[in-house]
Protein backbone atom coordinates (compact mmCIF):
# COMPACT_ATOMS: atom_id res chain seq x y z
CA UNK A 1 0.00 0.00 0.00
CA UNK A 2 1.22 3.46 -0.85
CA UNK A 3 0.69 6.69 1.01
CA UNK A 4 -2.63 8.53 1.16
CA UNK A 5 -3.06 12.25 1.67
CA UNK A 6 -6.41 14.00 1.98
CA UNK A 7 -7.20 17.70 1.75
CA UNK A 8 -10.36 19.62 2.65
CA UNK A 9 -10.43 22.65 0.39
CA UNK A 10 -12.77 25.65 0.70
CA UNK A 11 -15.04 25.71 -2.37
CA UNK A 12 -13.70 29.02 -3.63
CA UNK A 13 -11.89 29.65 -6.94
CA UNK A 14 -8.97 31.42 -5.26
CA UNK A 15 -7.95 28.11 -3.66
CA UNK A 16 -7.63 26.28 -6.98
CA UNK A 17 -4.05 27.40 -7.63
CA UNK A 18 -3.06 26.24 -4.14
CA UNK A 19 -4.70 22.83 -4.62
CA UNK A 20 -2.94 22.07 -7.89
CA UNK A 21 0.39 23.21 -6.42
CA UNK A 22 -0.05 20.92 -3.41
CA UNK A 23 -1.18 17.91 -5.49
CA UNK A 24 1.77 18.46 -7.83
CA UNK A 25 4.19 18.54 -4.89
CA UNK A 26 2.58 15.45 -3.37
CA UNK A 27 2.97 13.53 -6.66
CA UNK A 28 6.55 14.73 -7.11
CA UNK A 29 7.40 13.66 -3.57
CA UNK A 30 5.54 10.37 -3.36
CA UNK A 31 5.66 8.87 -6.85
CA UNK A 32 8.02 8.44 -9.76
CA UNK A 33 5.81 10.03 -12.39
CA UNK A 34 7.84 11.79 -15.10
CA UNK A 35 7.46 15.56 -15.43
CA UNK A 36 5.08 15.32 -18.40
CA UNK A 37 2.69 13.11 -16.46
CA UNK A 38 2.90 15.40 -13.43
CA UNK A 39 1.80 18.20 -15.79
CA UNK A 40 -1.13 16.05 -16.99
CA UNK A 41 -2.10 15.40 -13.37
CA UNK A 42 -1.84 19.11 -12.52
CA UNK A 43 -4.27 20.07 -15.28
CA UNK A 44 -6.66 17.15 -14.75
CA UNK A 45 -6.91 17.86 -11.01
CA UNK A 46 -7.55 21.54 -11.74
CA UNK A 47 -10.42 20.61 -14.08
CA UNK A 48 -11.94 18.21 -11.54
CA UNK A 49 -11.65 20.70 -8.67
CA UNK A 50 -13.03 23.55 -10.80
CA UNK A 51 -16.13 21.46 -11.54
CA UNK A 52 -16.47 20.57 -7.85
CA UNK A 53 -16.13 24.22 -6.79
CA UNK A 54 -18.71 25.23 -9.42
CA UNK A 55 -21.10 22.57 -8.10
CA UNK A 56 -20.73 23.81 -4.52
CA UNK A 57 -21.15 27.44 -5.60
CA UNK A 58 -24.57 26.67 -7.06
CA UNK A 59 -25.77 26.17 -3.48
CA UNK A 60 -26.56 28.99 -1.04
CA UNK A 61 -23.36 30.16 0.63
CA UNK A 62 -24.38 28.92 4.07
CA UNK A 63 -24.79 25.35 2.73
CA UNK A 64 -21.50 25.07 0.87
CA UNK A 65 -19.09 22.39 1.97
CA UNK A 66 -15.38 21.93 1.36
CA UNK A 67 -14.23 19.97 -1.67
CA UNK A 68 -12.39 16.84 -0.54
CA UNK A 69 -9.30 15.92 -2.53
CA UNK A 70 -7.54 12.64 -1.78
CA UNK A 71 -4.30 11.40 -3.32
CA UNK A 72 -3.22 7.76 -3.25
CA UNK A 73 0.40 7.39 -4.18
CA UNK A 74 2.14 4.41 -5.71
CA UNK A 75 5.54 4.42 -7.37
CA UNK A 76 4.20 4.28 -10.91
CA UNK A 77 0.74 5.78 -10.61
CA UNK A 78 -1.29 8.32 -8.67
CA UNK A 79 -5.01 8.13 -7.94
CA UNK A 80 -6.79 11.38 -7.12
CA UNK A 81 -10.41 11.57 -6.02
CA UNK A 82 -12.29 14.87 -5.87
CA UNK A 83 -15.58 14.91 -4.02
CA UNK A 84 -18.21 17.62 -3.81
CA UNK A 85 -21.64 17.72 -2.23
CA UNK A 86 -23.02 19.85 -5.03
CA UNK A 87 -25.94 17.68 -6.10
CA UNK A 88 -24.33 15.49 -8.73
CA UNK A 89 -24.50 15.51 -12.52
CA UNK A 90 -24.57 13.12 -15.43
CA UNK A 91 -21.32 13.35 -17.42
CA UNK A 92 -22.90 11.34 -20.24
CA UNK A 93 -25.56 14.02 -20.68
CA UNK A 94 -22.98 16.54 -21.92
CA UNK A 95 -23.57 17.54 -25.54
CA UNK A 96 -20.64 16.43 -27.70
CA UNK A 97 -18.88 19.32 -29.38
CA UNK A 98 -18.90 19.61 -33.17
CA UNK A 99 -15.56 19.13 -34.88
CA UNK A 100 -13.26 22.14 -34.53
CA UNK A 101 -13.27 22.67 -38.29
CA UNK A 102 -17.00 23.44 -38.20
CA UNK A 103 -18.12 27.00 -37.43
CA UNK A 104 -20.66 25.62 -34.94
CA UNK A 105 -17.72 24.60 -32.73
CA UNK A 106 -17.31 28.22 -31.71
CA UNK A 107 -20.75 28.19 -30.09
CA UNK A 108 -19.27 26.06 -27.29
CA UNK A 109 -17.38 28.07 -24.69
CA UNK A 110 -17.98 25.58 -21.91
CA UNK A 111 -17.85 21.83 -21.58
CA UNK A 112 -14.20 21.50 -22.61
CA UNK A 113 -13.08 20.30 -19.19
CA UNK A 114 -14.27 16.69 -19.20
CA UNK A 115 -12.98 15.87 -22.71
CA UNK A 116 -9.67 17.40 -21.64
CA UNK A 117 -9.59 15.26 -18.49
CA UNK A 118 -10.27 12.13 -20.56
CA UNK A 119 -7.23 12.89 -22.72
CA UNK A 120 -4.95 13.63 -19.78
CA UNK A 121 -5.71 10.62 -17.59
CA UNK A 122 -5.33 6.85 -17.88
CA UNK A 123 -8.61 6.23 -16.06
CA UNK A 124 -11.46 8.62 -15.34
CA UNK A 125 -14.79 7.88 -13.77
CA UNK A 126 -17.59 9.73 -12.07
CA UNK A 127 -19.89 8.36 -9.44
CA UNK A 128 -22.75 9.77 -7.47
CA UNK A 129 -21.85 9.62 -3.81
CA UNK A 130 -23.48 11.19 -0.77
CA UNK A 131 -25.11 14.38 -1.95
CA UNK A 132 -22.81 14.97 -4.87
CA UNK A 133 -20.16 13.61 -7.19
CA UNK A 134 -16.82 11.89 -6.78
CA UNK A 135 -14.42 12.09 -9.70
CA UNK A 136 -11.69 9.46 -9.68
CA UNK A 137 -8.73 9.95 -11.96
CA UNK A 138 -5.61 7.88 -12.42
CA UNK A 139 -2.38 9.08 -13.98
CA UNK A 140 0.37 6.52 -14.54
CA UNK A 141 4.04 6.90 -15.34
CA UNK A 142 3.29 5.66 -18.87
CA UNK A 143 3.74 8.43 -21.46
CA UNK A 144 0.57 8.69 -23.54
CA UNK A 145 1.82 10.92 -26.35
CA UNK B 1 -3.20 35.03 -7.62
CA UNK B 2 -3.53 37.99 -9.97
CA UNK B 3 -3.25 37.78 -13.72
CA UNK B 4 -0.95 40.24 -15.47
CA UNK B 5 -2.74 42.00 -18.35
CA UNK B 6 -0.63 44.55 -20.25
CA UNK B 7 -1.92 46.28 -23.37
CA UNK B 8 0.29 47.86 -26.02
CA UNK B 9 -0.01 48.83 -29.66
CA UNK B 10 2.10 47.24 -32.43
CA UNK B 11 1.28 48.89 -35.78
CA UNK B 12 -2.45 48.35 -36.31
CA UNK B 13 -2.57 45.51 -33.78
CA UNK B 14 -3.52 45.73 -30.12
CA UNK B 15 -1.38 43.32 -28.11
CA UNK B 16 -2.58 41.95 -24.79
CA UNK B 17 0.34 40.33 -22.97
CA UNK B 18 -0.96 37.93 -20.32
CA UNK B 19 1.16 36.61 -17.45
CA UNK B 20 0.39 34.16 -14.67
CA UNK B 21 -2.07 31.29 -14.33
CA UNK B 22 -5.47 31.28 -16.04
CA UNK B 23 -8.19 29.23 -14.33
CA UNK B 24 -11.68 29.83 -12.93
CA UNK B 25 -10.26 32.31 -10.44
CA UNK B 26 -8.53 34.54 -12.98
CA UNK B 27 -10.37 33.87 -16.26
CA UNK B 28 -13.11 36.46 -15.47
CA UNK B 29 -10.55 39.30 -15.48
CA UNK B 30 -9.17 38.08 -18.83
CA UNK B 31 -12.68 37.86 -20.29
CA UNK B 32 -13.53 41.35 -19.04
CA UNK B 33 -10.34 42.86 -20.45
CA UNK B 34 -10.71 41.25 -23.87
CA UNK B 35 -14.37 42.15 -24.26
CA UNK B 36 -13.63 45.67 -23.10
CA UNK B 37 -10.92 45.98 -25.78
CA UNK B 38 -13.35 44.73 -28.45
CA UNK B 39 -16.05 47.12 -27.22
CA UNK B 40 -13.56 49.98 -27.53
CA UNK B 41 -12.98 49.11 -31.18
CA UNK B 42 -9.72 47.13 -30.86
CA UNK B 43 -10.76 44.57 -33.44
CA UNK B 44 -7.28 43.42 -34.44
CA UNK B 45 -6.10 41.62 -31.36
CA UNK B 46 -2.98 39.66 -30.51
CA UNK B 47 -3.05 37.74 -27.25
CA UNK B 48 0.49 36.96 -26.10
CA UNK B 49 0.48 33.88 -23.84
CA UNK B 50 4.24 33.42 -23.58
CA UNK B 51 4.29 34.43 -19.91
CA UNK B 52 1.33 32.24 -19.02
CA UNK B 53 2.45 29.38 -16.77
CA UNK B 54 -0.86 27.51 -16.61
CA UNK B 55 -4.03 27.47 -18.68
CA UNK B 56 -7.16 25.33 -18.28
CA UNK B 57 -10.43 24.76 -20.13
CA UNK B 58 -11.99 27.90 -18.63
CA UNK B 59 -9.28 29.93 -20.35
CA UNK B 60 -9.94 28.16 -23.64
CA UNK B 61 -13.62 29.00 -23.23
CA UNK B 62 -12.77 32.69 -22.84
CA UNK B 63 -10.58 32.60 -25.96
CA UNK B 64 -13.27 30.80 -27.98
CA UNK B 65 -15.80 33.45 -26.92
CA UNK B 66 -13.48 36.28 -27.90
CA UNK B 67 -12.65 34.66 -31.25
CA UNK B 68 -16.34 34.29 -31.99
CA UNK B 69 -17.08 37.91 -31.12
CA UNK B 70 -14.05 39.24 -33.00
CA UNK B 71 -15.10 37.39 -36.15
CA UNK B 72 -18.71 38.53 -35.81
CA UNK B 73 -17.53 42.13 -35.62
CA UNK B 74 -15.16 41.79 -38.57
CA UNK B 75 -12.03 41.61 -36.44
CA UNK B 76 -9.06 39.26 -36.24
CA UNK B 77 -7.51 37.39 -33.35
CA UNK B 78 -4.03 35.90 -33.25
CA UNK B 79 -2.45 34.07 -30.34
CA UNK B 80 1.24 33.91 -29.50
CA UNK B 81 2.06 30.71 -27.70
CA UNK B 82 5.44 28.96 -27.47
CA UNK B 83 5.29 27.29 -24.08
CA UNK B 84 4.92 23.53 -24.61
CA UNK B 85 2.68 23.03 -21.58
CA UNK B 86 0.28 25.76 -22.83
CA UNK B 87 0.39 24.67 -26.49
CA UNK B 88 -0.43 21.15 -25.41
CA UNK B 89 -3.82 22.27 -24.05
CA UNK B 90 -4.70 23.72 -27.47
CA UNK B 91 -3.50 20.56 -29.19
CA UNK B 92 -5.35 18.10 -26.95
CA UNK B 93 -8.63 19.93 -27.51
CA UNK B 94 -7.76 20.35 -31.22
CA UNK B 95 -8.34 24.08 -30.84
CA UNK B 96 -4.89 24.66 -32.33
CA UNK B 97 -6.64 24.35 -35.69
CA UNK B 98 -9.36 26.88 -34.76
CA UNK B 99 -6.95 29.61 -33.62
CA UNK B 100 -4.23 31.40 -35.53
CA UNK B 101 -1.30 30.37 -33.31
CA UNK B 102 1.90 32.32 -33.88
CA UNK B 103 5.46 31.94 -32.60
CA UNK B 104 6.04 35.61 -31.74
CA UNK B 105 4.29 38.96 -31.61
CA UNK B 106 6.47 40.02 -34.55
CA UNK B 107 5.21 37.10 -36.65
CA UNK B 108 1.65 37.77 -35.60
CA UNK B 109 1.92 41.41 -36.68
CA UNK B 110 3.53 40.40 -39.98
CA UNK B 111 0.68 38.18 -40.97
CA UNK B 112 -0.05 35.39 -38.59
CA UNK B 113 2.79 33.15 -39.69
CA UNK B 114 1.41 29.76 -38.85
CA UNK B 115 3.65 26.89 -37.96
Amino acid sequence: MGDRIELDVPARPEFLSLVRSIVTLIAETGSKLPDRRIEDLRLAVTEACANAIDAERRKPESERQPVVVSCDLEADYVVVEVHDEGGGFDPDAITPHPDVTKPARLMFERGLGIPLMRELTDELDFRREGGGTTVRLVVTAHLRR
Amino acid sequence: MDLGLDVRQEAEWTVLAVSGEIDIATAPSLREKLHSLLADGHLQLIIDLDEVTFLDSTALGVLVGVLKRARTEGGELRIVCNQPRVRKVFEITRLDSAFDLCTSVEDAVKGGARE
